[in-house]
């Protein structure tokens, strides 16, 4: 008993040391496979999550950075935020909403925040480009973030091609598509 | 186990006899039931496996001026157009009089083509590799090699241009293709007037 004790006790050190935990993503996306190993680092990254719908979802991480990101873009957008819905939204790992229902998103129970009618998709067409601000303002916090460009498989190219288009008006030419991993052939 | 015996010294020489000596029992079955529960919380939590990524470098939309421009040459030139149901549309040299040829994604595919164009540059990555492994190379040493293999003069340019009946995983297996056949020279474009009259020849 005092050995599986033991043990037990061990293995929590060790998860509780290593873990760093899932975050949780508003919806679930099959990544295709690609044979590159370079994985991503873990800090300092802004996730550009798309569904295979075409929805576009954002992200960076960071307390802190989050609170000045979002008081930074309710500024330019006129939109008032309580102190209390910036804290919600500083706790918040990837949204998909535009700049005019973001204080009802953030009014929303956490539980069903992440439901599908929730979420409109921030909009990235040339008309309302408020993805590329968003962007745009999350560098200016943070000029160390990378980008990340998480899409599921099926997303058709058009809606790729316009998160692409956006970031490359704002001069960002390097970025991470994240991919899962399939053996090269020939190993 | 578990056993807390408070015995020691209690028979000291001359000490005061203590009312209370007997041994305490704790339990620790409820500590032991919450490791495991704790343990079982963060191994479902965690994600071990760090996700893979896959680094592009996508031209500057800002003016280059004429001379900046590399012009490749026609007989380097290999345009791929990614069409709708995973099929895949290439074509070598210049646009004018090209004809499409229809391909897919598989390794006898695609694969196979931007292999036999990038030959010398394929197999010499191969052989660097294989070098690699029997000397063991320093991985620094082996980047640089790897790098000037990859220089070549003579070695494709791969165009691709994706149509919107394509998805995602298309433009990145297309991707994916570069980086086994050691092509460096690649860019993602815009499909242009001339290439949009050849899918519309084809209906892609």
């Amino acid at each position: 008993m005092t050995a599986m004790c033991d043990v037990a006790f061990l293995l929590l050190t060790f998860f509780m040391l290593t873990s760093n935990f899932t975050k949780k993503e508003p919806v679930l996306v099959a990544t295709p496979s690609s044979i590159s190993e370079i994985k991503i680092p873990e800090t300092n990254i802004m996730t550009v999550l798309v569904d295979p719908t075409g929805k576009v979802y954002f992200g960076i991480d960071g307390q802190d950075k989050r609170k000045q990101l979002i008081e930074k873009m309710a500024d330019l957008y006129k939109v008032t935020l309580t102190q209390d819905e910036i804290k919600r939204y500083s706790l918040i790992d990837l949204f998909g909403n535009p700049m005019y229902a973001m204080k009802k998103f953030l009014n929303l129970a956490p539980d069903i925040r992440d439901l599908p009618q929730n979420n409109l998709g921030i909009p990235a067409d040339s008309t309302n480009n408020e993805f590329k601000q968003w962007v745009k303002s999350a560098h200016e916090v943070n000029p160390d973030l990378r980008i990340a460009i998480k899409a599921d498989e099926k997303t058709p190219f058009p809606v790729i091609k316009k998160v692409m288009k956006s970031l490359q008006e704002l001069d960002e030419n390097r970025y991470n598509l994240i991919t899962k991993l399939e053996t090269a052939p020939g190993k | 186990m578990a056993e807390v015996s408070q015995d020691s010294g209690s028979h000291k020489k001359g000490g005061k006899r203590r009312s209370k000596k007997l041994p305490t029992r704790i339990d620790f079955t409820p500590m032991v039931d919450l490791g495991f529960l704790l343990i079982t919380f963060f191994m479902l939590a965690t994600s071990l496996i760090k996700p893979q990524t896959m680094e592009i470098t996508m031209p500057s939309d800002k003016k280059v001026e004429e001379e900046d421009k590399t012009v490749a040459k026609a007989s380097q030139a290999v345009t791929l157009i990614l069409g709708k149901n995973d099929k895949v549309f290439y074509y070598f040299g210049k646009t004018e009089g090209a004809q499409l040829i229809e391909t897919n994604y598989a390794p006898n595919g695609l694969r196979k083509i931007l292999l036999e164009k990038n030959y010398d540059v394929a197999k010499q990555v191969e052989d660097l590799k294989a070098e690699k492994v029997k000397t063991r190379m320093n991985e620094e040493i082996f980047q640089k090699k790897l790098s000037e293999i990859k220089a070549n003069k003579n070695a494709p340019v791969v165009r691709i241009m994706a149509t919107d009946d394509s998805n995602y995983k298309n433009l990145v297996d297309a991707l994916d293709e570069m980086n086994i056949c050691s092509i460096s020279r690649y860019a993602i474009v815009d499909i242009d007037a001339p290439d949009l009259l050849l899918i519309k020849d084809k209906n892609i």
